[in-house]
């Protein structure tokens, strides 16, 4: 009597190693699982990401390059015309994505290397540097943060790395808050008490301790802080004292050709020229919402019903 | 003593302390100054003895806290001081003061911020509160993604598909809202139209998203489901035990969005060239105007912080365990 091979047997199952799935497998599955919401996001977000990093190589003409006749209508050269000073606009929104998105990326990093690591030493400390930073971060939250923004500009005048100083330092508050409050949880855990009397170092207890009980929330806080550096930075820009030309950005680029659009009535498709760089800000945002929306959900149940 | 009163009081108080700490970092921004910016705002043909002088007038040659106190104190009266603006080289003065530039803007920019908040404020708790009682309708679902692109979009997008169709395709409404003091009033709320729309949408949406998430969770709280579960009828349930305690986010939500409004009026001012106190700001930020820009900041930051006070002290008055402490 021959061994069937094919019977299925329960102890075969449970004793047979187990296949643990690889990081790349998981998130695989996890991404084949995204609602179509974040799937677009995740999209347009890709596409943005390789237009700003290939932005040369994609870019017909230079940012700056203004050769070209001025107001020139949407053509086979310039597909998308020319601006005031003649600039191709197609260039200079390609440059433009890099730009506004390289330079809202560079101010949320830095406004989190701030914000995290202040929140985390309030957290461990908890009495008075706590109190210090805790009371000077809700004096700097009284004031509105586009208002303070453009008063430190009046100050220090108006140029890329004060921009992104004043914006980091002004949006790291909200950071500080949330990590400090998040951190709260984590710091009177066992483990972490227990790496204190191992005499572990304050930043070792900061970083392989608390930061990874902390990080979803604050991976979806990122995608938010980011959306709000970037639209208040391009509403810095709109307003002209941002990002300075010739710097190509696209608040800046709404601004310069505001009035093609008294034209509407002529030729529609050039007076939607002011609308292009200001619809790219506003897909960029809503797609970074998507996908956090979409990862808040994935996380935890925290903004469910937000 | 009624045990809310002292917590009102003691509210109030931290409220006059926030006011005094950012009046101290708002003064201070004109000790960021580079030391020679007398003669970078006189011209370089400004002689010594001009400069001397208009150094004297600010009062640099007094230690800080005395110009704090004046500064301070002239605020307090209705004094913000001279413009830098309009001074030249030889000394000849024809600079105005800071309160004849923003006197009539502040007028306007209270005109389009009350238009703006009456309209919005109705319209908002209305979307939300049937938001959240039709939750995952097809209702809630199409009012939400809505907002949701709404608070995504730029304020100035908003604002130039608006000029795009109502004032350049169809030439309803003007995209110029250049009012003037000798304007009758009807013609004034025409030319504010359009600006008062875009403040409008971008402030229904943060309002409703907010409104409709602090319903849900009231409702989703324990002693609603008690009331449910006691038998009286919805109307009841939402007017005798969700409606007293929703007081305090809703009132939470209007204060924080009418500040949101204060923020959003700057860039909605420029687009619409609207003569009001945010493109004064913004304007006086492009020429460093540092004691234009200081009473600005103050008039933004002062709203603010009183706003978020009142939210708070009506949260404070109307919280029904507060009311009746055991």
């Amino acid at each position: 009597m021959t061994k069937k091979t094919n019977t299925y047997s329960a102890s075969a199952e449970v004793g047979s190693i187990r296949q643990r799935r690889t990081r790349w497998e998981r998130m695989w599955l996890n991404l084949k699982k995204a609602p179509p919401t974040a799937i677009f996001g995740m999209i347009v977000i890709t596409f943005y990401a390789f237009v700003s990093i290939f932005a040369p190589l994609l870019a017909p003409f230079g940012e700056a390059d203004s050769q070209f006749s001025a107001y020139l209508g949407f053509g086979d050269i310039h597909l998308l015309g020319t601006d005031q000073i003649g600039r191709d606009i197609l260039s200079r929104l390609i440059y433009g994505a890099r730009n506004t998105i390289g330079i809202a990326l560079i101010t949320t990093l830095v406004s989190f290397a701030i914000g995290m690591s202040l929140g985390l030493i309030a957290a461990i400390n908890r009495s008075y540097i706590d109190q210090l930073l805790s009371r000077g971060v809700d004096v700097l939250m009284a004031i509105p943060s586009l208002i303070f923004a453009l008063m430190l500009l009046s100050i220090f005048g108006a140029s890329t790395i004060s921009l992104i100083c004043i914006m980091a330092v002004l949006d790291s508050t909200r950071v500080f808050r949330l990590t400090r409050a998040v951190s709260m949880n984590v710091v009177v855990m066992d483990y972490v008490e227990a790496a204190t009397l191992r005499g572990e170092k304050i930043g070792w207890i900061m970083r392989r301790e608390i930061l990874p009980n902390i990080l979803p929330p604050l991976v979806a806080e990122f995608g938010l802080r980011f959306c709000f550096v970037f639209l208040a930075i391009a509403a810095l820009s709109f307003l002209g004292v941002g990002i300075q030309p010739p710097t190509a950005d696209w608040g800046t680029m709404v601004r310069e050709t505001a009035n093609l659009i008294q034209f509407a009535k002529y030729d529609l498709m050039r007076a939607m020229v002011p609308l292009i760089p200001a619809a790219c800000i506003a897909l960029l945002t809503v797609s970074v919402n998507f996908v956090v929306d979409w990862f808040l959900h994935k996380t935890s149940g925290i903004r469910d019903e937000h | 003593m009624h045990p809310i009163f002292i917590t009102v009081i003691q509210r109030i108080l931290l409220g006059f302390v926030a006011l005094f700490f950012v009046s101290l970092i708002i003064f201070s921004a004109i000790e960021f100054l580079p030391g020679d910016f007398g003669q970078a705002i006189l011209g370089q043909r400004a002689t010594p003895e001009t400069v001397a002088a208009f150094r004297r007038e600010l009062g640099l040659d007094q230690p800080a806290y005395v110009r704090y106190l004046d500064w301070a104190g002239g605020m307090i009266r209705g004094d913000f001081g001279q413009s830098f603006s309009g001074r030249n080289s030889s000394g000849m003065d024809r600079s105005r003061t800071v309160l004849d530039l923003l006197d009539q803007r502040l007028k306007n920019t209270l005109f389009l911020a009350t238009i703006t908040a009456v309209v919005a404020v109705p319209l908002s708790l209305f979307l939300g509160i049937t938001a959240a009682l039709y939750r995952n309708s097809l209702y809630d679902r199409v009012v939400n993604a809505t907002t949701l692109t709404t608070i995504s979009t730029p304020e100035f997008f908003v604002a130039y598909i608006l000029i795009l169709f109502f004032s350049s395709l169809w030439g309803i409404f003007p995209s110029l809202a250049n009012v003037d003091p000798r304007d009758t009033l009807d013609v004034r709320f025409y030319k504010t139209i359009l600006p008062a729309l875009t403040l409008t949408l971008v402030i229904v949406a943060h309002m409703m998203r907010m409104t409709r998430a602090a319903i849900i969770n009231l409702l989703a709280s324990p002693y609603i489901e008690q009331a449910r579960l006691k038998g009286i009828s919805s109307s009841q349930v939402i007017l005798r035990h969700a409606l007293p305690n929703a007081w305090a986010p809703i009132a939470t939500v209007i204060a924080f969005n009418l500040a949101y409004l204060v923020v959003g009026v700057v860039v909605v001012e420029v687009v619409f060239v609207y003569p009001g106190v945010g493109q004064l700001m913004v304007d006086a930020v492009r020429t460093r105007d540092i004691p234009v820009v200081q009473a600005c900041a103050v008039i933004f930051a002062g709203t603010y912080i009183i706003l978020n006070l009142i939210a708070d002290v009506i949260g404070i008055v109307t919280n029904p365990r507060l009311l009746h402490p055991r």
